[in-house]
């Protein structure tokens, strides 16, 4: 389905633009992490490229062999999970997508062990701690056995040590040959896991640069200011 | 207050005693209230749960509509039911004007809606958190509905049981369409009607201390269930 091209896509809420003729082409292969403040549209980029927005202006598609939608899976900053069990939290995304039912067992099963949360298999999901849910939520992505993964800010809301495990499972899952494209406003983590920096300011897509290039010399004044630590927008 | 005495001790004899008027009478209200409920289950909640995920032209008309609908007046429901079931009425053919099936009927009718108005609301409000997670794994709305039936499930318990409250004790509609004719349609609320109006007051108090007890018993174990569910669950 790669690469994913953008055509001048734009999204506005009641006037207000969110993201902005943003063109890009985005291919299988090097982590593609989406970085900017607050503000910058990077979600909603995301979510457009998802496919769970539609955009205001501008074309998306998807380029590659097996058009269309196809395998891809997002994990959001708050995990949404369902009022059963880790394993069948995992079992229902699997089922959503026609697996069959033995098969969806071992997946399961598969995918909770490789993030470590088979002793908790059986626990509600809900009553599972933040860095756990987010886990469970890599997992559920996981299994779908994605060609794409986005993540929307996948640690935002966890301590160290669960931001640690975190990273740990993207970058298996990775290994494993799916695309990951992810957003982050932390610089230590778009440099651990970001293989090029897609960089957002104002809705608009203001540089693309391979990861060391953006942090040794950023190519956008916009860009420079960010990694400094300057809010030039405040 | 001699009287008044009296009365509670003979109505508290006569629960006692079980006399066999007296559990016909509650036995015929439960029957008919508990069908009612289930009949108002099956149509309500599906409806609740498709208001609550689909966006159509006139739906915040049918939301107005259905919310002033928990409102119906007994009475008036009771008076619909019996121009349908009356001999001249189109379903007059069937012939169950003053029969249990007729108090199904209006009950039914009196609390489907307060079941799909509340569970609407319960249901939206679950999809709001649901939506983006659901549409990510590739839920339709049948599919995302039929998820939100199942996760509010516990919510949904209390909202059955809050219709099952006003099938029990309204008297209007089961009074016109099934005549509290003794024996055959006399429940709980038309007979403390008759019984009170008769000057009996200790068959009247004993049903009204039944019916008290029944309702208190039912709100205890729906909150205790939701209670116990939400520490199991989250």
């Amino acid at each position: 389905m790669l690469p994913l091209l953008l055509d001048q896509v734009s999204f506005a809420v009641n006037g207000k633009i969110i993201v902005d003729r943003i063109s890009v082409e985005i291919g299988s292969g090097p982590r593609t992490v989406i970085l900017g403040p607050n503000g910058a549209g990077k979600s909603v980029l995301m979510r457009l490229c998802h496919g769970l927005l539609r955009p205001s202006a501008g074309r998306i598609a998807w380029r590659g062999p097996n058009e269309g939608r196809g395998r891809q899976a997002m994990v959001f900053q708050r995990p949404v999970m369902l009022r059963r069990s880790a394993f069948s939290n995992v079992l229902y995304g699997l089922k959503l997508v026609g697996v069959s039912r033995a098969e969806r067992e071992l997946r399961a099963g598969d995918v909770l062990d490789a993030v470590g949360l088979s002793e908790v298999a059986t626990r509600p999901a809900r009553v599972l701690s933040g860095g756990e849910q987010q886990r469970l939520a890599l997992a559920r992505a996981w299994a779908l056995n994605p060609e794409v993964l986005f993540l929307d800010e996948p640690t935002a809301n966890l301590d160290p040590n669960a931001t640690r495990d975190v990273e740990t499972i993207i970058s298996q899952i990775r290994a494993g040959g799916t695309k990951i494209v992810m957003t982050t406003h932390n610089l230590g983590q778009a440099r651990r896991l970001g293989d090029e920096i897609l960089f957002l300011s104002h809705g608009r897509l203001v540089e693309r640069s391979p990861v060391e290039q953006f942090f040794r010399q950023p190519a956008s004044a916009e860009a420079a200011a960010f990694i400094r630590g300057e809010l030039p927008w405040t | 207050m001699n009287d008044l005495a009296l009365a509670f001790k003979e109505a508290f004899n006569l629960i006692g005693h079980l006399e066999a008027e007296l559990r016909e009478i509650v036995t015929l209200s439960l029957e008919v209230s508990l069908t009612a409920v289930a009949a108002a289950s099956v149509l309500g909640l599906p409806l609740g749960a498709a208001l609550a995920v689909q966006r159509f032209r006139g739906r915040r008309g049918v939301i107005v509509v259905l919310n002033a609908l928990m409102g119906l007046p007994p009475v008036v429901v009771g008076l619909f039911v019996y121009l349908m079931l009356s001999r001249a009425g189109p379903l007059g053919e069937l012939g169950i004007l003053f029969t249990p099936a007729a108090m199904v009927i209006a009950q039914t009718i009196l609390i489907t809606p307060i079941l799909a108005a509340l569970s609407r609301q319960v249901i939206e409000d679950a999809w709001e958190e649901y939506r983006e997670q659901l549409r990510s794994l590739g839920a339709g709305p049948l599919t995302a509905a039929l998820t939100l039936l199942w996760d509010t499930r516990f919510s949904l318990v209390t909202i059955v049981l809050a219709g099952f409250g006003r099938a029990a004790a309204e008297v209007g509609a089961v009074m016109i369409v099934g005549g509290n004719i003794d024996g055959v349609t006399r429940v709980m609320t038309t007979a403390i009607a008759l019984e009170t109006s008769k000057g009996d007051l200790p068959l009247a108090l004993g049903l009204g201390i039944v019916l008290l007890s029944l309702v208190l018993a039912l709100n205890a174990a729906a909150y205790w269930v939701k209670e116990a569910a939400q520490r199991r669950y989250g």
